[in-house]
């Protein structure tokens, strides 16, 4: 372990009458690698951001090889050799790699993309990445824009790099080729910053853990010396139990039957591809795959929202005892029925939430067409909000704030609680804990087993395998549109899915 | 009566190329700027009343500096559309104004300012008709290459035009040429496309913007200067510029912002607006018509580029949006 490569002391940062960091240190020494651990909102991504230079910090000092120094723009940053690889990626998708790995350079041998092209093969080749410098970003995988990133402060000849949750979109598989290429970065003698929410992730890579919570600086402690349940308490700062309490499945009802679903997008690539499962009350189902592999036209063919080329959808009413074809019906019809989808998308409001509106207003969106006079019924919509606020612990100055001000956390909660609150028969949820904390995680997941005794149907489309894994009672694996496979969440391995994730889109190149 | 046909359609299309150059450039900085038509409209009055305050000085007009008179007016164009373009790039950079309405408010400014100036000059002239012709002006600006009229029908559609036409073309290769081979280029398009990207780099959004922007102006200012002193023969008539400002918004479009495909496509607006004037017997209500050709051959044009998808013929991704580093 070298000497310190970057020190932060007492830096505090405000946005408005918010706090986002309140004199936080931190060091980092070369050939290491430090995890900031963090519930959402902990400020983790805004302290990065003040060392790469887009934020500029209220009060506190930076130090880099022990010279304080004064980071006012990313050029700043670059000049002291720190990159960053954002967690939404910084890159032009209509650009090629090496034309955004070479953006913003002054190089003195002029502009030439041959000749960087060169040099970023060279790069990759030392460290073990992958890449077609001429390929457009736009027909990239994300790993692969991942790497692009890499290289890009790489190229910059950058030795203190920041990396803001890199694995939260990659494979395990990918992961541990990620996870190899950092080490050796490591051995190189460069000092390397991560920020992840996955305790396990920590514990296999980093050296050394740095907590935040609420904008503070908790403490630093040795990797070697610590465990899961220590990380945790300080994160969150009391005492959780990290176990999903997963119970067996009761009186199991067939729900739902999918035969044969085809499904063709505008763009005439085919998203679904003859898909077959059953699901049956009182068990939830987990959907594991690569983003994109056809998880959300799924659901929302389901939910009737996608116009489908083939197969059926049969629905086991248990109101009318009968069974219905969903396919053809009306989204509306199909909500009737007891059917209900809580898609979380990336920008966490696009579908489902009115970011302008206030939480009461969100209830009635699903609610408005019960009231029977000419004028709205506010009242059962307003009780159900703040039912959900005290139950889901939603952080909010009262229900009439409007949803766009909450944080990410916190509107998916309100998007879930709506959506379990109608008492479905059969729940879609996708990625209901993407970029929640661990506290609200394990909200959301004893709120779908309780949904699960109550013999609810529980298809949950998720990001993290071992979430899966403990929540599940089956996982059913997608790539790219077709069903690789469905194992039993009890006994299967990680790696297992894993595989199953990659087999059809990439047939050859299974590590 | 061809050769005739394809030299008038260039000498529509030199302002309508002007006018795209300016605001391919702009748009690619991610600047929407509908004030074009507005700025190129500045740009003509401004130059004309450059070269009217330069023949009153004058005592008659036979001892008029070619140089001059060249000169005067130009400078005064760059100046006034530089100065429109300042406006629009320090409400929407600096003071991050919606870009929409910024630039229809320029527009309709830039018409006024026209309108307001050429009235008074025209009243000062003392001029019996509602215009002001500057004809030994424009003389100086419209001379051509002596030997173009040797060379028969090859001279007349290549080389009889006004140094102003070659400049047009020139510059719109030029601006060809540092948006897709140079590094200032690269970086002005990330500007465009991504500007939290081109900022992480270290790019100066902010810098990118208002220089883009303004050469963008003073570009397509110059396509009003051309209008006034060349096409119109130096006479400047209240409201005469007409919809070519539109028409090169249109022809950025048309051109899937490259200036390159716009020389053409100015060329081919240029013979779409005038020709009707080649189709004898139309009555007025189909010459009307005749005229909306660009705008349908641009609509079609469209549509094709949406059918087809491909990412690099799209609008840069940001145009049109604000940018603020801090922004949560």
């Amino acid at each position: 372990m070298g000497s310190a490569a970057i020190e932060l002391k007492n830096i505090t940062k405000t946005f408005g009458t918010i706090v986002a960091n309140k004199d936080v240190n931190l060091t980092v020494n070369r050939g290491e690698i430090l995890s900031i651990l963090g519930e959402n909102g902990s400020g983790k991504t805004t302290l990065m951001n003040m060392i790469s230079g887009i934020y500029f910090p209220d009060h506190g000092s930076i130090y880099i090889d022990g010279q304080e120094v004064v980071i006012r723009s990313p050029k700043d940053a670059f000049q002291y050799k720190i990159g960053m690889i954002h967690q939404h990626f910084k890159l032009v998708d209509v650009f090629s790699a090496a034309e955004n790995i070479v953006l913003g350079l002054q190089e003195k041998e002029g502009f030439n993309l041959k000749h960087s092209a060169e040099r970023i093969r060279k790069i990759s080749l030392q460290y073990g990445f992958d890449i077609d410098p001429m390929k457009k970003i736009y027909e990239m995988s994300i790993s692969e824009k991942q790497t692009v990133e890499i290289i890009k402060v790489l190229y910059r000849g950058a030795d203190i790099l920041i990396l803001d949750e890199p694995t939260a979109v990659l494979t395990p598989q990918e992961t541990q080729k990620l996870f190899t290429v950092l080490r050796r970065m490591r051995d190189d003698g460069k000092a390397i910053i991560i920020i992840t929410h996955k305790l396990h992730e920590v514990l296999a890579l980093s050296d050394r853990v740095t907590v935040l919570r609420k904008g503070e600086y908790v403490g630093t402690v040795n990797t070697k010396e610590t465990n899961e349940s220590q990380l945790t308490e300080m994160m969150v700062g009391k005492k959780v139990s990290l176990n999903i309490e997963r119970s067996e499945c009761e009186n199991q009802v067939q729900r739902l039957e999918v035969k044969h679903l085809d499904c063709i997008n505008r763009e005439g690539v085919k998203v679904l591809n003859d898909i077959c499962f059953n699901l049956s009350s009182g068990e939830i189902l987990g959907v594991a795959g690569i983003a994109g592999s056809g998880q959300r036209e799924l659901l929302e063919a389901i939910a009737g929202l996608q116009h489908l080329n083939g197969g059926e959808i049969l629905y086991n009413n248990p109101a009318t005892n009968q069974i219905d074809n969903l396919r053809g019906r009306t989204p509306l019809q199909i909500r009737e029925m007891g059917v209900r989808l809580s898609f979380v998308p990336e920008d966490r409001l696009g579908m489902g939430l009115v970011a302008n509106m206030d939480i009461v207003d969100n209830m009635m969106l699903r609610s408005y067409r019960k009231g029977k006079s000419f004028f709205l019924e506010r009242k059962a919509p307003k009780n159900l909000a703040e039912q959900i606020i005290e139950q889901l612990e939603v952080v909010t100055p009262d229900a009439h704030t409007p949803v766009r001000r909450l944080s990410g956390g916190n509107v998916q909660k309100v998007l879930v609680g709506r959506e379990i609150a109608a008492a479905p028969t059969v729940l879609m949820v996708a990625y209901p804990v993407r970029g929640l904390d661990i506290n609200s995680s394990y909200l959301i997941y004893n709120l779908l087993n309780e949904q699960k005794k109550k013999g609810v149907a529980v298809i949950f489309v998720g990001e993290d395998l071992d979430v899966l894994m403990e929540l599940c009672d089956r996982i059913m694996v997608i790539g790219s549109g077709r069903i690789t496979g469905t194992v039993d969440a009890r006994t299967t391995t990680k790696e297992e899915i894993g595989l199953l994730m990659t087999k059809s889109d990439r047939g050859e190149d299974n590590e | 009566m061809i050769t005739a046909f394809i030299q008038r359609a260039v000498v529509q299309g030199i302002p309508l190329l002007f006018g795209s150059t300016g605001e391919i450039l702009t748009e690619k900085s991610g600047n929407l700027n509908l004030g074009i038509p507005g700025i190129m409209y500045v740009g003509g009055i401004s130059g004309v009343i450059g070269a009217f305050l330069y023949e009153q000085s004058l005592t008659s007009p036979a001892e008029i500096n070619t140089l001059l008179a060249v000169l005067i007016p130009t400078l005064s164009c760059i100046a006034g559309s530089l100065l429109a373009g300042l406006i629009y790039s320090f409400l929407t950079i600096t003071l991050r104004a919606n870009q929409n309405v910024t630039g229809l408010a320029l527009t309709t400014f830039g018409v006024g300012f026209g309108n307001f100036f050429g009235g008074s000059l025209i009243k000062l002239s003392g001029s019996d008709m509602p215009s002001i012709a500057l004809t030994a002006t424009s003389n100086c600006f419209r001379k051509t290459l002596p030997f173009a009229d040797n060379l028969g029908w090859f001279g007349e559609i290549f080389l009889s035009y006004s140094f102003l036409a070659y400049t047009a073309i020139i510059i719109a290769l030029v601006s060809s040429y540092v948006l897709n081979h140079t590094r200032v280029g690269l970086q002005l398009r990330a500007v465009g496309e991504s500007p939290t990207t081109a900022d992480a780099a270290g790019i100066n959004v902010g810098a990118y913007k208002y220089i883009a922007t303004c050469i963008g102006s003073v570009i397509a200012g110059l396509g009003g200067l051309y209008y006034v002193m060349d096409y119109a023969c130096g006479v400047w008539s209240n409201d005469g510029f007409g919809d070519r400002g539109w028409l090169a918004i249109a022809l950025v479009i048309f051109a899937v912002w490259k200036p390159s495909v716009s020389i053409l496509g100015s060329i081919l607006f240029g013979g779409l607006f005038i020709i009707h004037n080649y189709i004898p017997n139309l009555t007025v209500a189909a010459q009307e018509l005749f005229k909306m050709l660009p705008y349908v051959v641009t609509i079609a044009v469209l549509l094709i580029v949406s059918m087809r998808k491909r990412r690099e013929s799209q609008p840069p991704e940001s145009l049109g949006q604000s940018y603020f580093r801090e922004d949560r």
